[in-house]
């Protein structure tokens, strides 16, 4: 029989889904209002120095160029935290694709065709743009993203590992990552009557008005800004980035409506990107495979524009009982983009390089890796001694290794082939913190029987809309056809970024407690409701973000079958599946496309994604779609996606931990590991491209 | 027919979605900047403007086309099916579309409409015969191909998802193939 759809946990139709399949959901550029300009941004052609002269006459002259906004004659902003922001500003250029001007235009056509005309003259100077682990600038600092403690040390680790009966001692190279989400940054903005009205693709409407308000001295009551869809952001649009900024000036100075859509190849250096990593793991064991050591240390870049430190090694801190550890991060600021986040930071790539490892130590044992990860299960927290308020590690690891006949598996690398192809199978880990931001939310009962719910959370594809009316017509008990919901716009009660894999427990906690309220107050009276009805608020402020004595984390376990192909060096996943313990789901069909969707990503990670910062030109080589290549429908068989039943009473009303995140986490480990059990070959960068695997296979 | 030109402005008629539509385009414009900023029809989506992506996807005189790609001065009397414009005069939308909606299809939605469009066209060529590069060379040609899983996945493998949901839109097309 079928669940009633307000169920906790049923499979409810995406709310906004049928906005979406017809073409009707406006996205950020897709508000058209009489005189809209468009401009198109000028990067930077250096990677270090000062723009000397621009020179925009040319561009000027063209048919249908408005204006064009340069350092010199830029409106001036305020200060605020993030300096990506400070964009024409000052001549500095800190790192190539940083934009020195803005074309405004009566049409794309022309912007583009201006921005192509305006001639900038460069002082530039030396740059350094490349990553080393012995780089003299390096610094430890005082804390990785997140608010880590950038160096956390237990017993006496060198030495522990020093006297381990079973070593190993191996290094990692995660590359830079570019989040490339579908719809580019883009950002409409029209002054009116001493008003702003913004349009922005944005994980969190919230936070751009609170800078704009920053940047620009303004009342946050002057500014109203709208995300109502946005087109995928997975970090990248979880603060402002520079299109917001520049549409806002070229509105001040023209009057008139202007939409900044960013093209493509301009994002990866002015949106952040997931730093590359260079991991130097060391793992000791005692012969039953109990961890004796722990040693995560991480390098990574950050711009001279400000530190961002991905926080790779904190997830050793959760994962295994070690009796001794050191987890630290290393930091160099180079002639770079900016990086920042991009999906699970410091899980992804902390968590690809510590489960390689966990690999390469359970066949240094000649233990199954399943059997390694649960005789390392911790009774607490590693780091910080804290219970963990639920953690089904060894379920999801054992679940997943029923359904994936992981039993039948033959240990030995490189016993399995079919014709050309060797195949594999790996297993890994994922781990992923539950987070949570105070949020306000209202509730109303309506008189004709219907029930408003709103709250200014984000949808970026998460489904958030379904889920939060599904959690309020929960508590309410009524159909969920009677509960509309709006988000998506400062209008609404203020409420928290979608970041941080935190959406649905920061949100759906006050959208629960006005909901509780409402049905309280409806239960003590009689007769019709007041013609406006009646109204609740909730706010978690103090709550939400207050710290629990528990330990607080979602964990899965993913398993992979590839098959690597000796003559072309060309890896593919035959078999990709994953069981997380994510608390309470609380809509299947939404929640296991996050959970896909992270594996695919995972995927990417593992295969085909990887950037490079060029020595000689000082930018990223692969800056658009057809030389970054993020997996594609044919690289992508059937995915499975499970869970486990997790009560956990130490969360929020709903019982939910996140899972926007969780699926890439392990994906990149599992796959490498299957790689190497295909091949017996050890691939310790990624991603597996073929001239790697080639390399590998030829023993050259 | 033929256009009207004027310096670096020509007329063009385009029948989009069954209506004739006649504008003045500037000759560097392209059909998806006419369909997005001009005509108001947003359901075709820029996500790279240099044919990488597909969210773009249309279908011009039955077969898809990134639509970032071509120059809308050249389409003076071509026929444009955009994603508004499958599910007819009716209120049910397209059964496409609709199983989108049923296995989950889509997250954030924007490379949807492309997908759905790009969906279609692959289908038609399927039935047309045409072979792509998992087609069993020992098929008989000029008659329609089967579509399996790896068929859908070859021929939809230009239509970029970064949310992830090429499992559920595989499962989507053969709910409307069956």
């Amino acid at each position: 029989m079928p669940e009633p759809a307000t169920a906790p946990g049923a499979p409810a139709e995406r709310r906004e889904g049928r906005l979406k399949v017809t073409g009707s959901a406006r996205y950020a550029a897709e508000h058209p209002s009489p005189g809209r300009l468009q401009a198109w941004p000028v990067p930077a052609a250096v990677a270090r120095g000062r723009v000397t002269r621009i020179d925009t006459a040319a561009a000027l002259d063209l048919p249908g160029v408005v204006t064009v906004l340069t350092p010199d004659d830029a409106p001036r902003l305020a200060e605020s935290d993030d300096a990506t922001l400070a964009v024409l500003q000052d001549a500095r250029v800190p790192h190539r694709g940083w934009f020195v001007a803005l074309v405004v235009a009566e049409s794309l056509e022309a912007a583009r065709d201006g921005a192509a005309a305006v001639h900038v003259a460069y002082a530039a100077e030396e740059h350094d743009v490349t990553l080393t682990e012995t780089h003299p600038a390096g610094y430890v600092p005082e804390q990785a993203n997140g608010g880590y403690p950038a160096v956390r040390e237990q017993g006496d680790p060198e030495a522990a590992f020093a006297s381990s009966e079973t070593r190993v001692d191996v290094r990692y190279r995660v590359p830079p990552l570019h989040n490339h989400p579908m719809e580019p940054h883009t950002t409409t903005a029209h002054w009116e009557d001493g008003r702003l009205t913004v349009h922005t693709s944005s994980q969190g409407s919230g936070v751009v008005r609170a800078v704009l308000a920053q940047l620009f001295e303004l009342d946050e009551e002057r500014i109203t800004v709208h995300a109502e869809h946005v087109g995928g952001g997975f970090g990248s649009k979880g603060t402002p980035r520079p299109d917001v900024v520049l549409a806002v000036m070229a509105a001040l100075r023209t009057g008139r409506p202007v939409t900044v859509a960013l093209p493509r190849r301009f994002l990866p250096a002015v949106v952040g990107h997931r730093a590359p990593t260079l991991h130097r793991l060391r793992l000791g064991a005692a012969p039953d495979g109990r961890l004796t050591s722990l040693l995560h240390e991480v390098t990574t870049h950050t711009s001279h524009v400000k530190e961002f430190v991905e926080q790779a090694a904190t997830p050793a801190r959760v994962m295994y009982a070690a009796a001794s550890s050191r987890t630290a991060h290393r930091v160099v600021p180079l002639d770079v983009p900016t990086p920042s986040w991009m999906r699970a930071p410091g899980e992804a790539p902390g968590m690809y390089a510590l489960e390689s490892a966990m690999d390469e130590l359970a066949a240094e044992l000649g233990m199954d890796p399943v059997d390694l990860r649960v005789a390392n299960e911790p009774e607490t927290e590693p780091d910080s001694g804290k219970p963990f308020s639920s953690r089904h590690l060894v379920e999801c690891l054992r679940e997943g290794a029923r359904r994936f006949d992981w039993d039948r598996r033959d240990p030995r690398p490189r016993t399995w082939a079919e014709g050309d192809l060797l195949i594999g199978t790996g297993v890994a880990a994922a781990t992923y913190p539950v987070m949570m931001w105070p949020s306000k939310a209202s509730a109303r009962a309506l008189p004709d029987g219907t029930f408003l719910v709103r709250i200014n959370a984000a949808d970026i594809g998460t489904g958030s809309r379904t889920v939060l009316a599904q959690i309020a017509a929960d508590v309410l008990e009524v159909p969920l056809e009677r509960v509309r919901i709006e988000v998506g716009s400062t209008e609404l009660p203020a409420a928290s970024l979608a970041g941080g894999s935190s959406g649905t427990a920061s949100w759906g906690w006050p959208v629960h407690e006005a909901c509780t309220r409402l049905a309280a107050l409806l239960g003590d009276r009689s007769g019709p409701l007041p013609g406006q009805g009646l109204a609740t608020e909730a706010d978690t402020a103090g709550r939400a973000d207050a710290d629990s004595p528990y330990a607080r984390h979602a964990f899965g376990a993913h398993f992979a079958e590839v098959a690597v192909d000796t003559v072309t060096g060309e890896t593919r996943v035959r078999r990709l599946l994953g069981v997380y313990a994510a608390g309470r789901i609380l809509n299947a069909r939404t929640a296991r496309s996050q959970f896909v969707g992270g594996m695919v990503m995972g995927l990417g990670m593992a295969l085909t994604e990887g950037s490079t910062v060029d020595a000689a030109f000082g930018d990223f080589t692969e800056s658009d779609l057809a030389s970054y290549h993020v997996p594609a429908h044919a690289d992508v068989p059937d995915i499975e996606a499970h869970w486990v039943d997790e009560d956990d009473p130490h969360l929020n009303p709903m019982g939910s931990k996140g899972i926007g995140e969780i699926g890439i986490v392990g994906t990149a480990a599992a796959i490498g590991n299957a790689a190497h059990h295909a091949t017996g070959v050890r691939f310790r960068e990624l991603p597996l491209t073929p001239d790697r695997i080639l390399t590998g296979l030829t023993g050259r | 027919m033929g256009s009207h030109s004027h310096g670096h402005h020509s007329d063009v008629t385009l029948r989009v979605n069954g209506k004739p539509r006649t504008l003045t385009v500037d000759h560097r414009r392209v059909l998806l900047d006419v369909l997005r900023d001009d005509l108001d029809l947003p359901g075709a989506k820029k996500g790279c403007d240099h044919g990488q992506c597909g969210a773009c996807t249309v279908l011009v005189d039955g077969r898809r086309v990134n639509s970032c790609l071509l120059l809308a001065v050249c389409l003076d009397g071509c026929d444009i099916t955009t994603v508004e414009g499958l599910a007819g005069d009716g209120e049910e939308p397209h059964p496409l579309q609709r199983a989108f909606l049923e296995r989950d299809g889509f997250q954030c939605g924007y490379c949807t409409p492309g997908q759905i469009c790009s969906a279609l066209g692959a289908v038609a060529e399927a039935e047309a015969g045409h072979p792509s590069h998992v087609t069993d060379p020992a098929l008989p040609s000029g008659r329609p191909v089967p579509l399996d899983r790896d068929e859908i996945r070859e021929r939809l493998s230009g239509n970029l998802c970064r949310c992830g949901a090429y499992p559920r839109i595989v499962e989507a097309v053969e709910d409307v193939i069956r």
